[in-house]
C-alpha cells in the first residue's frame, strides 16, 4: 500500500509498457506539431510551383534573413516560458546595432563593436527586467513602452540618418558572420549566419531542457509560489530571461547590418509581428511553464517562408498578410490538439 | 540535561499590513524530537513556518540554526541548512516531470549548472519505489498534473526523504488524503523519528497531532499560548478540551474589543 495506490483504471493500463519512441513523441509532441506543419506547407508549396521550390537558390534567399529572426524566438521561447513576454525587442536590436554600426563606422574594430552591442542588449535587458520584476509594471505594457521609447530615442539620436558600413565586406569578422562557406550550387551556399542561428538555437535548445537556468524558468513560470518555497530566486530567473532576450537581440541587430551593410533607423522594426507569431506557431503556449525552443526556430521558418510561397505560387503581394494570418491560425488550430492547460 | 536546539526562532514578528500575523513567538526544535504545531486558522502556523523555511523574512527577532543566529535567511539556505518543508499546497510545478519536482530548486549537476539528468531519473524512480508508487506505471517522466492529490503528497514528501533533511516540516500533511494514505503519512513520521531526524508537524485534526507528537506548541492570535510535552497531558481529548478554552478567550477578547 502506497500513495500510489488506486485501483487501476484503465488510464493506467494505457500508459502500462510504451516504447522509449512513443514517450520521445509524446514528450516532444509541439514541436513535432510544428515541424510536420512546416513540412506540409512546403510540400503544398512545391505543388503549387515545382520549379521555384526545387531550386536551392529559393531556400537561400529565405536563409539569408531568417536567421535575424532566429536569434530572438529562442530566448524569446524562455520568456514566454518563464510566464513574461517582452515586446521591446524591435528597438533592442535597432539600439545594440546602433553601438556596432557606430563603432565600426568610425573605424573601429568590428570585434569591439560586436561587444558593445552586446553590452548595450544586456544592460536594456536589466533595464527591462527591474521594470517588470523590481517595481512590478506589467511586462505587456512596460516592454511596450520601452519599445517606443528606445525607437524614439534612436531617432533623436540620428535624425532619420542611416549609416553604412560597406568596408565591412571582405573582412575575416564578415566573412565568418555572414558569408558562404559551405556551397552547394555554383558560388551560391548556406549563409554563415543561418550555421551561427543554428548553433544559438542548439544552444539555447539545451540550456533549455539541461541546464539549471532552463530548468527553473520552467519552474518559475509554472508556478512562481512552489518555485519561491524550493528555494528558486524567482526574481533574479525573471530578470536573467529579460537579459539573455537582449543579448538574441543584440545578435539579431548585429547580423542584421552585417548582412545588410546598412543600419537604417528602423532597423528591426518589422521583426516584432513575425518574431512573435513564429514563438507561439512553433508551439509553446501563452500561459507559461512549457514550451519548446527547437519549435520556435521551426516557428519563425515557417513564417519567412510564407511570403516566398505565396509569391513563388504565383499570387501577388497583396495575398501575403492573408496566408500569414490564414497559416498562423491554422497551425495554432492543430497546437491546440495538444492539449490546453493542466494543473 | 536539556538538549540543544537544532533550530531556535527567538521573539520573532511578522506583520501583513495591520494584521501581526506572529507577535513575538519563541520556541525551538530539538533533535530528533517530533513537535506538533496546532492552532485555529489564522493563529499564525503557517506564517510561522513560512519564516522558518525562509519564504517569509521576519520583521525582528533571531533565527538560530545549530547554536548560530542565521543572517539572510531564505528558503535556499533554509534547505541547505537541512530544513525540508511539505507544504500545505504541496510546492509543485504540475506541468512539470516528477523528476523535475523532486529535484526543483537544487538539481543534480554539474559545475557548469549542467544538470545530470540520468542521474536525477534514476534517483526519482528508485525513491517513488520506496515510498510506495507500486506500479510501473508512474514514470518519472509524467507530469505532476496527472497524479491524484495523495501521489501529489507523496512527491513533495520524495523530495524531503531524498535531502534527508535533519529538519522535516510538515504543513497539514492529512488534508484531503484517503485514510490508507493518512496511514502511509504517519509511517513515514514514525520512520523520521527513528532515524534521530526531528519534525514539525502542523495540523488541524488534534487527534492526528496528539499520536505523533512528542510536545505540543499551541498558536492563538500569533503568541504562543501553550508549551507542553505529551507526557503531562492524559488524552487527545485533554488536549482538545485546553484548546476549546483558548478558542472561548478568544471570542471573549474579540467581545471586549468590540464593544
Amino acid at each position: 500500500m502506497g500513495f500510489g495506490a488506486r485501483p487501476g483504471g484503465q488510464q493506467q493500463t494505457a500508459r502500462e509498457d510504451v516504447s522509449p519512441l512513443v514517450k520521445w513523441a509524446r514528450n516532444n509532441r509541439r514541436a513535432l506539431t510544428s515541424t510536420l506543419f512546416l513540412i506540409v506547407m512546403l510540400i503544398g508549396f512545391t505543388m503549387a510551383n515545382p520549379d521555384v521550390f526545387s531550386q536551392f537558390k529559393t531556400y537561400r534567399s529565405v536563409m539569408i534573413a531568417l536567421p535575424v529572426s532566429m536569434f530572438l524566438v529562442v530566448p524569446l521561447v524562455f520568456v514566454v516560458t518563464a510566464g513574461e513576454i517582452d515586446l521591446s525587442f524591435p528597438s533592442v536590436v535597432g539600439l545594440a546595432s546602433y553601438a556596432f554600426v557606430s563603432i565600426v563606422d568610425q573605424g573601429g574594430d568590428p570585434l569591439i563593436g560586436i561587444g558593445a552591442a552586446l553590452l548595450v542588449g544586456a544592460l536594456l535587458g536589466v533595464v527591462n527586467g527591474l521594470l517588470v520584476v523590481r517595481i512590478g509594471l506589467s511586462a505587456l505594457v512596460a516592454t511596450l513602452g520601452m519599445n517606443f521609447f528606445l525607437r524614439g530615442f534612436i531617432n533623436i539620436l540620428v535624425e532619420g540618418f542611416s549609416i553604412a558600413i560597406p568596408e565591412v565586406r571582405g573582412t575575416f569578422i564578415h566573412t565568418l558572420l555572414a558569408d558562404d562557406t559551405i556551397i552547394i550550387a555554383g558560388n551560391q551556399g548556406i549563409p554563415n549566419q543561418m550555421l551561427w542561428a543554428l548553433a544559438f538555437t542548439a544552444l539555447g535548445v539545451f540550456l533549455y531542457n539541461r541546464h539549471s537556468f532552463g530548468v527553473r524558468v520552467h519552474c518559475v513560470g509554472d508556478n512562481p509560489e512552489s518555485a519561491a518555497e524550493m528555494g528558486i530566486d524567482v526574481d533574479r530567473t525573471r530578470i536573467l530571461v529579460f537579459v539573455f532576450t537582449g543579448i538574441g537581440a543584440a545578435l539579431a541587430g548585429v547580423f542584421s547590418v552585417m548582412i545588410n551593410f546598412v543600419w537604417w533607423p528602423t532597423t528591426g522594426d518589422g521583426l516584432l509581428l513575425p518574431v512573435l507569431a513564429g514563438i507561439f506557431v512553433g508551439g509553446t503556449p501563452t500561459w507559461g511553464g512549457i514550451g519548446t525552443v527547437f519549435g520556435g526556430a521551426i516557428g519563425t521558418t515557417i513564417v519567412a517562408f510564407i511570403e516566398t510561397g505565396v509569391i513563388a505560387a504565383g499570387l501577388t503581394g497583396f495575398f501575403t498578410q492573408f496566408f500569414y494570418g490564414l497559416i498562423i491560425i491554422l497551425s495554432l488550430i492543430f497546437q491546440r490538439f495538444n492539449g490546453g492547460r493542466v494543473r | 540535561m536539556k538538549q540543544k536546539y537544532l533550530i531556535e526562532l527567538r521573539d520573532v514578528t511578522k506583520s501583513f499590513g495591520n494584521v501581526n500575523a506572529v507577535d513575538g513567538i519563541s520556541f525551538g526544535v530539538r533533535p530528533g524530537e517530533v513537535v506538533g504545531l496546532i492552532g485555529d486558522n489564522g493563529a499564525g502556523k503557517s506564517t510561522l513556518i513560512k519564516i522558518l523555511s525562509g519564504v517569509h523574512q521576519p520583521d525582528s527577532g533571531q533565527i538560530i540554526v545549530r547554536g548560530r543566529e542565521v543572517r539572510n535567511w531564505n528558503a535556499a539556505r533554509s534547505r541547505d541548512a537541512g530544513i525540508e518543508t511539505v507544504y500545505q499546497d504541496r510546492a509543485l510545478a504540475p506541468q512539470q516531470t516528477i523528476t523535475r519536482n523532486i529535484f526543483m530548486g537544487r538539481e543534480i549537476k554539474n559545475s557548469f549548472g549542467v544538470i545530470k539528468v540520468k542521474t536525477q531519473y534514476e534517483e526519482a524512480n528508485r525513491l517513488m519505489r520506496e515510498i510506495g508508487f507500486t506500479s510501473k506505471v508512474f514514470d518519472p517522466d509524467s507530469p505532476v498534473a496527472t497524479l491524484s492529490g495523495g501521489e501529489r503528497q507523496g512527491v513533495a514528501i520524495a523530495r524531503a526523504l531524498y535531502f534527508d533533511a535533519d529538519l522535516i516540516v510538515l504543513d497539514e500533511p492529512t488534508t484531503a488524503l484517503s485514510l490508507v494514505e493518512t496511514a502511509k503519512v504517519f509511517g513515514f513520521i514514525e520512520n523520521v523519528r527513528s532515524r534521530g531526524r526531528s519534525i514539525i508537524f502542523i495540523g488541524h485534526n488534534i487527534y492526528h497531532v496528539y499520536d505523533v507528537a512528542d510536545r505540543f506548541v499551541v498558536l492563538d492570535r500569533g503568541k504562543v499560548v501553550m508549551k507542553t510535552a505529551r507526557s503531562e497531558i492524559a488524552s487527545a481529548d485533554v488536549l482538545m478540551k485546553h484548546m476549546q478554552e483558548i478558542a472561548e478567550m478568544a471570542h471573549a477578547d474579540a467581545g471586549l474589543s468590540a464593544s
